[in-house]
């Protein structure tokens, strides 16, 4: 017949109005789906959350230039002869005050985290002028910006929700002296917020670097520019550097740990998943062994195999989908913007995070849902096709 | 009607085996039956005789071990799983001793089901429905959901259903058994009454010779063969 598609909906539609018979395995099952997708954004909305900390303000026109045999900023050094030839370069931004380009170092400190007291590291960056500008987004959102040639910081948002002691008004030692928070700085949630700044004139020699930096931050004129600023350090024979885009090495750096959360989490996903699918599969099965009779007596009267098979599955994809939404919408509520802290494999240092569980992330999760719905209805749906009318209908 | 009728069911030398583990049951063995166009016919037979089995190949829901089975003039033995399911839906009514209604539907919905496999409007559709409705005496039930009828009452819905697609035949399987003498007799009364007036070739299986008498032949079923048949 053509009505083929009447025999799935009718079917469907009769199927999905026994479920209040079942309410209890139906139920179980929808629970079972709505954990594995729970855990499932929950454990990937902390690599998705960390990777946006660190790429959020990887902006296209900003460059970092280290030493060209380094990886990071670690391992980076630049004179201050060669940070000046950088400033110099074509295709850097301009402001009145000059190029958009702030020649920085940093140390690593220790410092007593709020949450158990235990000392973690944090990055104390030593900036120039123009760092606010080549960041472009940083703001103050506390206090106000250091005074340069003071013993004065301003602390990122992240680290200062994270650390003890980090309020306006507060200090912390450093070295041999005492430095004071005057402000506290946001920066779209993104790398800098994990750090505290200070000028880079009075961190050299606080940590006996002289006159040396480790990097230089430049913003382009625009984004194009790259080619243009690259090419011209690369042809410069005094100089030993390259120009990354910030974005490219935020990037690099979070992939170590985004890859471990997000196999970590698939993993864990897996194995729940193969249980809520037993608990699908358990479900239709008892739901098709319920209704033996009652599908035996459509087929007696003339509905066909296949609609059978498909509103079967329709069934525990409903379920499913239904469950996903659940645990998807539970997750959500319980993880986004939870904030955490972790460490940066690559630095070393603590980098500060909301957990977020981003549009992309729920579609993950509801395909997965899906998938676990259609797996589990499968077999059920197949048996009750197979079904021998006759055989069936002796079933009282 | 009347026996100038031609033939509408042929079973020839049926054979049905089923097979539990290593054990083979011979439950039909060299049937032969005919049954004309309008008559209602009584299956009688002791229990497990295989009255069961012969309605079924009869209906299209199972298929003989060998021998042939032709409904006006179709070999339904030859026909694939689907062709059947398209051919049950086209000629054949079913009739449940337990009448088989799904539980989730009111009557009328229950009756409509086998009119979703046919090419009507929705409200052609209706139009059946209420008609067989009517047929059996239940219009003012039509929303009513089976477990708040009585068994005698679901029995008709299962009758209406049966009848809505005006099909060639209707089988009914001890569609008294489980009904008290009086629905009982109104069940058979209306059977008797559709294949008087409305001309409906009925094949009914029954224990009770009550029941029986209301055909218009009885055969009766014993160890795989009709052993006697008798003019009623
Ligand atoms: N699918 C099957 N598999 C195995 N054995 C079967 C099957 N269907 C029927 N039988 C056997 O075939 C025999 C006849 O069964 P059938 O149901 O046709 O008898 P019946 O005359 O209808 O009996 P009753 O009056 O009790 O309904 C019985 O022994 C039954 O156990
Ligand atoms: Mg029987």
């Amino acid at each position: 017949m053509i009505n083929w598609l009447v025999q799935i909906f009718s079917l469907t539609l009769f199927n999905l109005r026994t479920i209040p018979e079942r309410k209890g395995a139906a139920v179980a099952a929808a629970v079972g789906i709505a954990g594995v997708v729970a855990v499932l954004v929950g454990v990937l909305s902390i690599a998705e959350g960390f990777r946006a900390a660190m790429t959020a303000t990887g902006a296209d026109d900003i460059v970092i230039v280290l030493r060209s045999n380094a990886d990071n900023e670690m391992t980076s050094i630049l004179s201050r002869e060669e940070a000046r030839l950088v400033t110099n370069a074509p295709g850097i931004a301009w402001s009145a005050a000059g190029p958009l380009a702030s020649a920085e170092l940093f140390v690593i400190i220790n410092l007593p985290k709020r949450s158990t007291g235990t000392d973690a590291h944090v990055p104390l960056r030593g900036v120039q002028q123009a760092a606010r500008a080549v960041r472009g987004d940083i703001t103050i959102s506390q206090g106000r910006m250091f005074e340069p040639g003071r013993n004065e910081v301003i602390v990122g948002a992240g680290t200062a929700r994270a650390f003890a002691g980090l309020d306006v008004g507060g200090t912390i030692r450093v070295g041999q002296s005492d430095w004071a928070v005057v402000g506290i700085f946001s920066g779209g949630g993104g790398a800098a917020e994990s750090e505290i700044w200070t000028d880079a004139a009075v961190l050299q020699p606080a940590y006996h670097r002289g006159d040396s930096f480790q990097s230089v931050f430049v913003k382009l004129a625009s984004p194009e520019k790259f080619k243009e600023f690259k090419d011209a350090l690369t042809a410069n024979p005094q100089l030993k550097v390259k120009a990354v885009r910030q974005a490219d090495l935020l990037a690099d750096q979070s992939s170590m740990l985004t890859t471990f959360i997000e196999t970590f989490g698939f993993a864990i996903a897996g194995l729940m998943a193969l249980g809520a699918l037993f608990g699908a599969l358990n479900t239709m099965y008892s739901a098709v062994a319920a209704r033996t009779r009652e599908i035996a007596t459509l087929r007696a009267l003339g509905f066909g195999a296949s609609p059978i098979i498909c509103s079967v599955l329709f069934e525990s994809l409903v379920l499913a989908l239904v469950g996903g939404a659940v645990g998807a919408t539970a997750a959500y509520f319980a993880f986004n913007g939870f904030q955490a802290a972790t460490i940066n494999w690559q630095t070393f240092s603590q980098v500060a995070f909301a957990f977020r569980v981003s549009p992309r992330l729920l579609a993950n999760a509801i395909l997965w849902a899906a998938v676990i719905g259609l797996i589990g209805g499968l077999f059920p749906a197949i048996r009750a096709a197979r079904l021998p009318v006759a055989t069936a209908l002796r079933e009282t | 009607m009347s026996g100038q009728n031609g033939i509408l069911v042929k079973v020839k030398d049926v054979e049905k085996t089923f097979r539990r583990g290593s054990e083979e049951i011979h439950v039909l063995s060299g049937l032969n039956l005919e049954v004309a166009e309008g008559e209602f016919l009584a299956l009688m037979g002791p229990s497990g005789s295989g009255k069961t089995t012969l309605l079924n190949l009869i209906g299209g829901l199972d298929r003989p071990t060998s021998g042939s089975l032709e409904v006006s003039g179709e070999r339904i033995d030859q026909m694939s799983g689907r062709q059947l399911a398209e051919w049950r839906a086209r000629h054949v009514g079913f009739v449940f001793q337990f009448y088989n209604l799904l539980p989730v539907l009111t009557a009328e919905r229950n009756v409509e089901l086998p009119l979703l496999l046919t090419h009507l409007t929705k409200a052609q559709r209706r139009r059946h429905v209420h008609t067989a409705l009517e047929v059996v005496g239940l219009s003012h039930r039509a929303r009513h959901y089976p477990h708040t009828l009585s068994g005698g009452e679901q029995q008709r819905v299962g009758i209406a259903r049966a009848i809505v697609t005006d099909p060639t035949m209707i089988l009914a399987d001890e569609p008294t058994g489980d009904l008290d003498r009086k629905s009982g007799d109104e069940i058979l009364s209306l059977l008797q009454a559709l294949n008087r007036e409305h001309g409906k070739t009925i094949i009914m299986v029954t224990h009770d010779p009550h029941a029986s008498a209301r055909a218009t032949r009885t055969v009766h079923l014993d160890k795989g063969q009709l052993s006697m048949e008798a003019p009623a």
